[in-house]
């Protein structure tokens, strides 16, 4: 089953990039450079976070692993959208901070989307600030105080997961399109092309939203089943709860 | 130590776990991607399946006088795109894979242990 799922990983992720980040050069250096002030003081949040958690806890290690492999991987995986006839992926950054945090999860970002503009022709170095603040910043903050709302609603994990995932994806695309509007209007007024690049998104990210809030209440669940002490640890789940799943 | 007994015959069912991991990416992917295309055949047509990065950030960008540059180092040529593709999926499923047995194996470790010692 683990080789299938692989061989079927690598058949959907070897196909020319079509996605979502913003291309080498599509934005003035002004905007470039404003992006990137926004983006790497939360990547070294991100740092600062994951030194502190090393030194608190190695068995945390192995779940950053998979959630930057997961986020790498999903974020460069160009997913047919059917009702569009178009390419775009889902970002991972829903799920990666519900299970570590915003600030990890932006890190995790900027590490993958780094690779990605290096590597992949897929985004680009002048970019890489936007590309950071739209899927590891924006996506991030939205997945976890989504599910963070959702749970002290009361709403169930898997539910409150969902939504995340979801607000994380449907977030990420509203930030590009902020950065996309305000770096190539020009003399054009801001709000009537916001809106006419949010139009265009619509019809591939608002069912890739789902399938990513899908994605990240699995995984989510998956891991309660599997280890809801390492949950418990990251204070995704109540004890009493983790307990309540024996 | 009947429970104890249990709980390590539950967690050490790789098979299963696998299973449930394939389940959780695979079903919500492929039931997305392939279910509706039976339905919708003209998605098959020449033109189709572009990236937004193409049809939305591009074509905006384009007509407001902005051009995509070449990245610095240019993979998109001919199938060194694929190959390159190919070669991070392989890393990154193999990265994903082996963090799951760790997290996983782990906890079964630590099941076993507790097993052991309260025996």
């Amino acid at each position: 089953m683990v080789k299938l799922f692989l061989c079927i990983t690598l058949l959907l992720v070897a196909a020319p990039a079509q996605a979502m980040h913003i291309s080498e050069g599509i934005l003035p250096l002004p905007w470039a450079v404003l992006w990137y002030a926004l983006a790497l003081p939360c990547v070294a949040l991100g740092i600062h976070r994951l030194n502190a958690l090393a030194k608190e806890d190695l068995s945390f290690k192995p779940l950053v692993g998979l959630m930057a492999a997961v986020v790498f991987i999903i974020s460069c995986m160009p997913v047919p959208v059917p009702t569009a006839g178009t390419c775009s992926h889902p970002c991972g950054t829903g799920m990666a901070a519900i299970l570590l945090g915003p600030w990890i999860s932006s890190l995790i970002a900027a590490v993958a989307l780094l690779l990605q503009a290096l590597f992949l022709s897929h985004g680009g170095l002048s970019t890489w600030g936007a590309n950071i603040f739209s899927m590891g910043v924006i996506g991030s903050i939205a997945g976890f105080f989504t599910f963070k709302g959702l749970r002290t609603m009361g709403v169930p994990l898997g539910l409150a997961a969902f939504f995340a995932g979801l607000q994380a994806d449907w977030a990420t695309y509203l930030a590009t399109s902020v950065e996309l509007a305000s770096g190539i209007r020009g003399s054009e007024p801001f709000l009537p092309l916001l809106e006419k690049i949010l139009l265009a998104f619509v019809p591939t990210q608002l069912p890739l939203g789902i399938l990513e809030g899908a994605m990240t209440a699995g995984m989510v669940m998956l891991l309660y089943r599997k280890r809801p002490d390492i949950l418990v640890k990251m204070r995704v789940l109540s004890a009493g709860e983790a307990a309540e799943n024996g | 130590m009947a429970r104890n007994t249990g709980k390590v015959h539950r967690v050490q069912r790789p098979g299963k776990t696998r299973k449930s991991l394939a389940v959780v990416i695979l079903l919500p992917l492929v039931t997305f991607c392939l279910v509706p295309l039976t339905f919708c055949p003209s998605a098959f047509g020449a033109g189709r399946w572009t990236g937004v990065d193409e049809s939305v950030v591009e074509k905006f960008a384009s007509e407001q006088g902005r051009e995509a540059r070449d990245p610095l180092i240019n993979t998109d040529q001919g199938d060194l795109l694929l190959f390159v593709f190919l070669l991070a999926g392989a890393v990154g499923g193999f990265a994903a894979g082996y963090s799951w047995r760790m997290l996983v194996e782990g906890k079964a470790k630590g099941s076993e242990s507790t097993g052991k010692k309260s025996r």
